[in-house]
């Protein structure tokens, strides 16, 4: 599904990622650690498209999308849900949600309709303004708005920031539920052990820009042993 | 089942609240809310998305203008003021999405935070110190609108903690932090709160758990509970409306 | 700290080199140094009809320097600097007319236009109108400006002795003459002198202002306005400072201006004046003080030549020129041509040790007028130990 293969990139003439390799099949779902700095944002982002690549390949779906327009890789079925939630802050949040569908073509009415069930928090919000929406609130919307697009990807950038802990526990259901149900393929970026846990089946490391170890999956729930892969000054 | 939590009735409470209510945009985001804090107190507000923890935070720094009722400041009623006299007066606050000045470098950020009642000389001194204090003194030439998220927090508590207010207001300051990072800032926080009075806006339970004494809870613009955090936690409504099923 | 430091050692992002020469000091030395060397020299070198040219290159980049002070450093796009101008010719032309020495009419010149703009600007930034009601209302600040004074031709329009003259304007205004001394009135030598020194003394005073506290609030209030209230400044004050500043800079040059040619007429009010002025920041760059005036001063003298011939129109020129400069070189000419110096100096340098690693140049993403893009630490290199671990 996702093939990335010696990828490098960064801002200006700042590199921050070097040499990034990791593959991903169909249904799966990548989570990844690392501390602030460390080039998490800047993945997800050259990944989408909205940075571009100094060197190496990215191929979705077998095809090269390295030099690919972000509109292109959208419409290609990837989503990307940024830090920051970029919620359209003048439109209402049905009006944000119609817009994630514009490339699906589908009318907004049935196809919102299946969407809410799995959302059912943001159907009292609907009339409301984007930018009147609480910070936690416009993280549900933007989450919605990116599956409402029915991507076969979908890239999270910290998506539990600024959520209250029972509703994070509903998004872990509700993405748990997408990729066993749709076989939505995920890449995961958190901060949140248990959050990274219940939705990634595999946990990696980024660390000054590499991709480094596996975290075994029995490990995710002790901080230590997860700080020295993470890295942590004695 | 409301505690107070005025410590004696002679000294004047640093902030208190009295029937604040707002409304805009047909939602009613604050509600009748009575809220005190003594001077050097450190309390957290927890409470579901939408909750008006944010709006609260903006009613007390001038964001936001209240519909009804009084915020007092040592005494002193600010709400309705222009958004700099409340800092004037000693409001700090770290907002929940980093407003910082994104052109310009993380030190010229800290110096023009302290600069406002400090000399040039002490201006340097202190924001030297400060940077120090957050561990971003290596990034002070840095351009701060290309720093990650976690970074642009530390600057902003680094500018915040320069201007020396006596209240300072925290909106998610662990957000987009590793556990590493979030427990630096739990001590930070204590730090800070040897001489100034806090309330912290967090979702991260365990964080709370290491910083507060009390705790006040929101949930639809009002206040619900006000206790310890062990008492908060194990209360069924909040546990309902907000922590959710896992143990916290 | 029990708490252990998380890594944090990866690229910091500083600003380049060019970024911190125009910064410090230095850039201001240079620019002085450049002014005084033609202040100096330009007399000897050129004939008296070029020395004229050059004198309203420098009134004109006098006026380049307001907008390129108020736009770039606080923020503000004014659409109506051609206002203050104005309103500084025709200040000092009817002033002088009317008192004869040129000493207070050339200190009105600069305080009127300052005192109009400080009560425009108090209802603009103290009713917290935005960004968008700036520009509408003072372009039509000047187009109202344009209409009133055009319509002043009749003998019965006039301010003490002197007749406003309406679409003709006032012809014949008085020259400013030593303090004191009324016949001793100023040449074309000593336009030019005082005209260059004039900007000279400017340049140099927006730059201590922008060094101290005062002009970094200023542009603290542009960077962030939310930010520079949450820390207590008062932005609509510091705003309000910088728009009436730059009014009464605005206002001086109206004043040489109206010593240059010994005329002023309402044109000065123009719709086309308002739009070379903003046109002359972009191209030679938004963000710095000396863009402006190296914009201004290209354009001036690329206009008089094409206008000069008769085969293309000067207007479609500018507009083209724009274009080109607004898609391919954003930026401006002053801040790319220091990049184009920088990039030059480092392939000299690599010339000689030899290549380093390929990399491409990106262009990083910046907001109009901000910082160019940034270089890395010098301690850089790739991490030890590099892992590649495909999943």
């Amino acid at each position: 599904m996702l093939e990335v293969s010696g990828l490098c990139a960064g801002y200006g003439s700042i590199p921050v990622l070097y040499d990034i390799s990791l593959a991903l099949g169909s249904g799966e779902s990548l989570g990844i650690l690392g501390h602030n700095g460390m080039g998490k944002t800047t993945l997800l982002r050259t990944l989408i498209g909205a940075l571009p690549s100094s060197a190496g390949s990215i191929r979705f779906k077998g095809e090269d999308i390295t030099r690919a327009a972000p509109h292109t890789r959208a419409r290609r079925g990837i989503a990307y849900v940024p830090q920051g939630r970029e919620i359209f802050p003048t439109l209402s949040a049905y009006d944000n949600l119609r817009l994630g569908l514009v490339k699906t073509g589908r009318k907004p009415d049935d196809a919102l309709e299946a969407l809410l069930d799995d959302f059912p928090r943001l159907k009292p919000l609907l009339e409301r303004l984007g930018g009147s929406l609480s910070g936690g609130e416009q993280q549900l919307l933007a989450l919605a708005r990116a599956l409402a697009g029915d991507p076969v990807l979908l890239l999270l950038d910290e998506p539990t920031e600024g959520i209250q802990p029972s509703i994070i526990e509903e998004i872990a259901e509700t993405l748990a539920a997408l990729r066993d149900r749709k076989g939505l393929t995920i890449v995961l970026v958190e901060q949140n052990l248990d959050f990274i846990a219940a939705v990634s089946q595999r946990v990696l490391v980024i660390r000054r820009g590499q991709i480094g170890d596996e975290i075994p999956r029995e490990h995710l729930g002790d901080l230590e042993i997860v700080s020295q892969y993470t890295g942590v000054h004695a | 089942m409301m505690t107070t939590t005025r410590t004696t009735t002679q000294t004047t409470p640093l902030l208190e609240t009295r029937n604040l209510n707002v409304r805009f945009g047909g939602v009613h985001a604050t509600r009748d809310v009575n809220f005190t804090l003594a001077e050097a107190e450190l309390r957290c507000v927890i409470g579901p998305n939408g909750a008006g923890k944010s709006t609260f935070f903006k009613l007390l720094t001038g964001q936001v203008h209240p519909t009804s009722g009084q915020i007092l400041f040592r005494g002193k009623d600010i709400a309705g003021m222009q958004p700099h006299e409340p800092a004037r007066l000693g409001i700090g606050i770290k907002t929940q999405v980093p407003s910082l000045f994104n052109g310009l470098s993380v030190w010229e950020n800290v110096w023009l935070a302290a600069r406002r009642i400090n000399t040039p000389t002490q201006t340097e001194r202190i924001t030297r110190e400060v940077l120090e204090r957050v561990g971003m003194m290596a990034y002070r030439e840095a351009l701060v609108g290309l720093l990650a998220h976690g970074q642009r927090q530390w600057v902003e508590l680094a500018v915040v903690i320069a201007a020396d207010p006596p209240l300072i207001l925290l909106d998610e300051p662990a957000a987009g932090m590793s556990d590493a990072e979030v427990a630096r800032t739990a001590e930070l926080i204590l730090e800070i709160n040897r001489r100034h009075a806090l309330v912290v806006v967090e979702h991260d339970m365990s964080f709370i758990r290491k910083i507060a004494k009390t705790v006040t809870v929101l949930h639809q613009g009002a206040v619900i509970r006000e206790g310890t955090p062990e008492r908060i936690m194990s209360d069924p409504l909040v546990q309902q409306i907000y922590l959710g099923k896992k143990p916290h | 700290m029990s708490a252990p430091l998380p890594e944090q050692r990866t690229s910091i992002p500083v600003p380049g080199a060019l970024e911190r020469f125009s910064h410090s000091w230095k850039s201001a030395a240079l620019t002085l140094a450049v002014g005084i060397l033609l202040l100096a020299g330009l007399p000897y070198a050129l004939d008296d009809f070029a020395l004229v040219q050059a004198t309203v290159y420098a009134v004109m980049a006098l006026l380049a320097v307001s907008l390129g002070f108020v736009w770039g450093f606080g923020g503000i796009l004014c659409f109506g600097q051609s206002a203050f101008f104005g309103l500084g010719a025709y200040t000092y032309a009817i002033a002088v007319t009317n008192l004869g020495d040129s000493t207070v009419p050339l200190l009105l010149s600069i305080v009127l236009p300052a005192a109009f703009a400080a009560v425009l600007g108090y209802l603009i930034f103290y009713g917290r109108l935005s960004d968008v009601y700036m520009g509408v209302i003072t372009l039509t600040v000047t187009l109202i400006l344009f209409n009133v004074v055009n319509s002043t031709a009749g003998p019965e329009w006039k301010i003490g002795h002197a007749p406003l003259g309406g679409f003709n304007g006032i012809p014949n205004i008085a020259p400013l003459n030593m303090p004191g001394n009324v016949d001793d009135v100023i040449g074309p030598r000593g336009m030019f002198e005082l005209t260059v020194g004039a900007l000279l003394v400017v340049y140099l005073l927006l730059r201590a202002l922008l060094a101290v506290k005062l002009g970094r609030v200023i542009v603290a209030c542009k960077e962030n306005e939310q930010r520079a209230a949450l820390l207590g400044y008062d932005s609509r004050a510091y705003k309000l400072f910088a728009f009436v500043l730059a009014a009464g800079i605005a206002g001086l040059a109206g004043c040489l201006f109206a010593n240059w040619g010994a005329f002023t007429s309402p044109t000065i009010f123009g719709l086309a004046q308002s739009a070379q002025i903003i046109i002359w920041v972009i191209v030679g760059g938004l963000g710095t003080l000396v863009g402006p005036i190296v914009g201004c001063i290209a354009i001036q003298w690329l206009t008089t030549q094409i206008g000069t011939q008769q085969a293309i129109n000067s207007n479609l020129v500018l507009g083209a020129i724009l274009v080109v400069f607004v898609l391919m070189v954003p930026k401006g000419i002053v801040p790319s041509a220091g990049q184009l110096g920088v990039r030059l100096l480092k392939a000299l340098r690599r010339g000689g040790r030899g290549s380093s690693a390929g990399s491409n140049e990106m262009v990083a993403q910046r907001p109009y007028g901000a910082a160019p893009a940034a270089e890395p630490e010098a301690s850089h290199s790739a991490p030890n130990g590099s892992r590649k671990e495909p999943a």
